[in-house]
C-alpha cells in the first residue's frame, strides 16, 4: 500500500481528517522550505503538497504565482525542488510528500528520467495542474510502476464520466477544486462544496482532499467534514509574503495557523 | 501529386503536437466549445452568416494586389500582396473574432473576453463585442500596452474593459494566462476569444479554418492574375494565425513552398529573440504542446521583439507539425530586417505594413532576387502600420 493510501486509511480508522498544506518549494529561499515542512509536521500536518515552481502558473491566483517568481528567482527548479524532499526525507520517512505543478518542467526533463527521479526522492504522488488524463496516462503508467500515486483533479462542473474517469486514473487521492477560479479566490461556497461531494461520493471511493478558498480554521473544519481532507495554500503563502524580512516570523505565523487548523480538525 | 492532410486528429493532435493540457474546471467548457464548434461548421445557416459578416463587414474578399514596383526592384520573383490590412480594423484578426463571436452568441455566452498582444486581437475583438452588443474584457500585458496605446484606446472607445497585466513578462505569454484564469472563474457566461492558433483544441483548428479563408482567396486570385499557383508564400509567425491561414489551403499542393518568418528580435544567437521554431525545442503551454522558448528546467524564457505581436514564447502546434515534416520552412528576422522591410513597402508600393507584417516583407527581400521572374510569390500583408507609428516616430526621435 503506499505511503498516501495508508495514511488516509489510517486516519479514516481514528476519525480524523487530513491536514494538508501547500507550500512552493524554495519561497522565499531554497533554505527556508525544508525546516518549514518539518516544522508543519510537528504541527499536525498529514501530508505536504510541495509546490514545483512555474514561471506560467495559468491555475493559480496571484499569491501562489509570487511564490513561484520569488523561488525562480533563486533558481529553484523541478530538480532542485526533488533535492529538497530528498533533503526532507533524511529526517521525516513517514510523512506523504505530493509534488503539485505544471507539466513544463516535467517535459523538460523527460517523462521516465521524471518517474525515476522522483522515485528516487521518495515521492508519494505527483499532481500536475495541466495534465488531465486524457493526455497524461503516458506519465501516470510510469509514476504507478514506481509505487507514485498519480493525483488528479475535479471540479464544481466536472460530470460523472469525469469523476469516473478520474476514478480509473489517479490513485491516492483526489483534490476536488472547491470553486470555479484560481487558487486563494474569495468566493467559496461550502453549500455547493456539500452537494457536490455527495456526486463525487457516488462515483469513486477514493479519498477526497478539497482545496482552493481556504483561508482559516472554520472553513477548513467545515470543508474537510465535507471531505476527507482539506488543503490550504495560499493563506500560508500569505504569511510568507508579509513577512519577507522576518521568516522566522512567517514561520511561526503559518504554524500558528496550521495548529489552529488542526486543532479545530479534531475537536 | 496531392496527399490528403487531415490534420488535427478528433483529440486535437497534430502528431505528437497540439492536444488539451487545462486544468480540470476548463474540460467541461472546452468540450462544450468543440461540440458547438463541430455543429456549427456544418450548419449552412451558420455558414451562410458568417459569409455575410465577412463580406459586408470585414470587406471581404481582401484583394491580391501585384507589387510591381517592388518586384522589379528586387529584380526576381512577382511578389503579390495578400491584402489583409484593408480589412476592417485593419489586420486579419478579424476574420477570427467575427466567426467565434457568432459561435459565443449562438451558445448563448453573454460575455467575451480575450487576450491580446499588438492589441490587433484586442481591437477585433472589442469590435465584434460591440456590434453583438456583448460585454468585453481585454487582457493586455502592460509593456504592450505602453508600446500600443493607440489600441488600447481604441478598445476602450468601442466599450471594452482593458486590463493591464503586471504580472511575469508582462507581454502577450502573461495576458493569455491572466485570460485563463478570467475564463476559470467565469466559466458559465463566458466565451474565450482566443487569437490565435495556439490554445487546447479546438483552438488551434477552429482559428485556423476561420483564417484559412486568406488562402483559399488568395489561392483563387492567383490563379486568376497568373495562371497557375503560387511558387512561394510567405507569412510572419508569432502565434501563426494569418500565416496558418495563407498556408492551409495550399498543404496538399506539394510545388507551393512555404516560409513563416519569425521574429529574431536582437537575433536568435543573442537569446533575445521569440523565435521558438527556429531555436526553441518541444514543450507544454497554454493548453498544448508545442515548440517553446524554455529554459533546461521547462520554465518558460522570456521573448523579445520589436513587434508586440510576435512577442510569444510558443508557436501553434499545426506549425511545429509542419515543421517536423518538412512541409513548411521556418525561417527568421531581426528587428533591424524587419524595418528595413517596412520602409522598403512603405516607399516603393505607398503601403505602409504592421511591424509584425514587415518580418515577412524584409524575408522576401532576401527571397525574391533568388527566384526568376516567372515565378511568384504571395505575402501575408497581415496588418497595417498605423498602431506602429508611435513606435516609429520614437525610433527615429520625433515627437508626435
Amino acid at each position: 500500500m503506499s505511503r498516501l493510501a495508508a495514511r488516509f486509511e489510517a486516519l479514516a480508522k481514528a476519525g480524523r481528517k487530513a491536514l494538508i498544506p501547500f507550500v512552493t518549494a524554495g519561497d522565499p529561499r531554497p533554505d527556508f522550505t525544508v525546516p518549514l515542512m518539518h516544522e508543519m509536521v510537528k504541527a499536525g500536518v498529514d501530508v505536504i503538497e510541495l509546490g514545483v515552481p512555474f514561471s506560467d502558473p495559468m491555475a493559480d491566483g496571484p499569491v501562489i504565482q509570487r511564490a513561484s517568481e520569488r523561488a525562480l528567482a533563486h533558481k529553484m527548479s523541478l530538480r532542485r525542488t526533488l533535492e529538497t524532499a530528498i533533503e526532507f526525507r533524511k529526517t521525516d520517512q513517514d510523512t506523504p510528500i505530493v509534488l503539485m505543478g505544471y507539466l513544463n518542467p516535467i517535459e523538460a526533463m523527460g517523462y521516465e528520467d521524471f518517474a525515476n527521479a522522483a522515485q528516487r526522492a521518495d515521492i508519494d504522488g505527483v499532481l500536475t495542474v495541466d495534465l488531465p488524463p486524457e493526455e497524461g496516462l503516458e506519465c501516470s503508467a510510469l509514476l504507478k510502476a514506481r509505487g507514485i500515486d498519480p493525483i488528479f483533479l475535479l471540479a464544481p462542473n466536472s460530470t460523472d464520466e469525469r469523476v469516473k474517469r478520474m476514478d480509473a486514473a489517479g490513485s491516492g487521492y483526489i483534490y476536488y477544486v472547491s470553486l470555479k477560479g484560481v487558487t486563494g479566490a474569495g468566493h467559496l461556497n461550502t453549500a455547493d462544496v456539500e452537494h457536490k461531494l455527495q456526486q463525487i461520493r457516488a462515483n469513486t471511493n477514493l479519498p477526497i482532499a478539497i482545496g482552493f478558498g481556504v483561508k482559516d480554521a472554520l472553513t477548513a473544519k467545515t470543508i474537510a467534514n465535507i471531505g476527507d481532507g482539506v488543503v490550504i495554500g495560499s493563506a500560508l503563502i500569505n504569511k510568507i509574503e508579509d513577512n519577507l524580512d522576518d521568516l522566522d516570523l512567517a514561520k511561526q505565523e503559518i504554524i500558528t495557523l496550521l495548529a489552529s487548523i488542526r486543532q479545530a480538525l479534531d475537536s | 501529386m496531392t496527399e490528403k492532410y487531415n490534420m488535427p486528429d478528433e483529440r486535437g493532435h497534430f502528431g505528437p503536437y497540439g492536444g488539451i493540457f487545462v486544468a480540470e474546471t476548463l474540460m467541461p467548457p472546452i468540450q462544450e466549445l468543440n461540440e458547438a464548434y463541430q455543429r456549427y461548421l456544418a450548419d449552412p445557416v451558420f455558414i451562410a452568416e458568417l459569409d455575410a459578416d465577412l463580406k459586408y463587414y470585414v470587406g471581404r474578399p481582401s484583394p491580391l494586389y501585384h507589387a510591381e514596383r517592388w518586384s522589379r526592384e528586387l529584380g526576381g520573383a512577382q511578389i503579390y500582396l495578400k491584402r489583409e490590412d484593408l480589412n476592417h480594423t485593419g489586420s486579419h484578426k478579424i476574420n477570427n473574432t467575427v466567426g467565434q463571436a457568432l459561435l459565443a452568441k449562438r451558445m448563448g455566452k453573454t460575455r467575451i473576453i480575450a487576450e491580446t498582444g499588438a492589441g490587433q486581437h484586442g481591437v477585433a475583438t472589442a469590435t465584434i463585442a460591440a456590434r453583438l452588443g456583448l460585454e468585453c474584457v481585454v487582457y493586455m500585458g502592460a509593456v504592450d500596452v505602453a508600446r500600443q496605446s493607440l489600441n488600447v484606446y481604441r478598445m476602450k472607445l468601442l466599450g471594452a474593459t482593458v486590463v493591464a497585466v503586471e504580472s511575469g513578462s508582462k507581454t502577450l505569454k502573461d495576458a493569455l494566462n491572466e485570460a485563463l484564469r478570467d475564463w476559470v472563474t467565469n466559466v458559465d457566461n463566458t466565451f474565450y476569444i482566443i487569437g490565435t492558433v495556439a490554445g487546447p483544441h479546438p483552438y488551434p483548428a477552429m482559428v485556423r479554418d476561420f483564417q484559412s479563408i486568406i488562402g483559399r482567396e488568395a489561392k483563387e486570385q492567383c490563379l486568376e492574375a497568373t495562371g497557375r499557383l503560387p511558387d512561394a508564400l510567405v507569412a510572419c509567425v508569432g502565434g501563426g494565425s494569418n500565416a496558418i491561414g495563407l498556408f492551409y489551403p495550399f498543404i496538399e499542393d506539394k510545388s507551393v513552398k512555404m516560409y513563416g518568418v519569425e521574429a529574431a528580435g536582437d537575433g536568435v544567437a543573442t537569446g533575445r529573440h521569440s523565435a521558438p521554431l527556429c531555436a526553441g525545442r518541444p514543450g507544454v503551454l497554454h493548453g498544448n504542446r508545442t515548440y517553446l522558448m524554455c529554459d533546461d528546467d521547462g520554465e518558460i524564457i522570456e521573448t523579445h521583439s520589436i513587434s508586440a505581436g510576435l512577442d510569444y514564447p510558443g508557436v501553434g502546434p499545426e506549425h511545429a507539425w509542419l515543421k517536423d515534416t518538412g512541409r513548411a520552412n521556418y525561417v527568421n528576422i531581426t528587428d533591424t530586417e524587419a524595418l528595413e522591410g517596412f520602409y522598403a513597402l512603405t516607399r516603393m508600393e505607398g503601403i505602409i505594413p504592421a511591424l509584425e507584417s514587415s518580418h515577412a516583407m524584409a524575408y522576401t527581400m532576401k527571397l525574391a532576387p533568388t527566384m526568376s521572374k516567372d515565378e511568384t510569390i504571395i505575402i501575408n500583408l497581415s496588418g497595417r502600420g498605423d498602431k506602429d507609428m508611435q513606435t516609429m516616430a520614437k525610433r527615429e526621435g520625433i515627437e508626435l
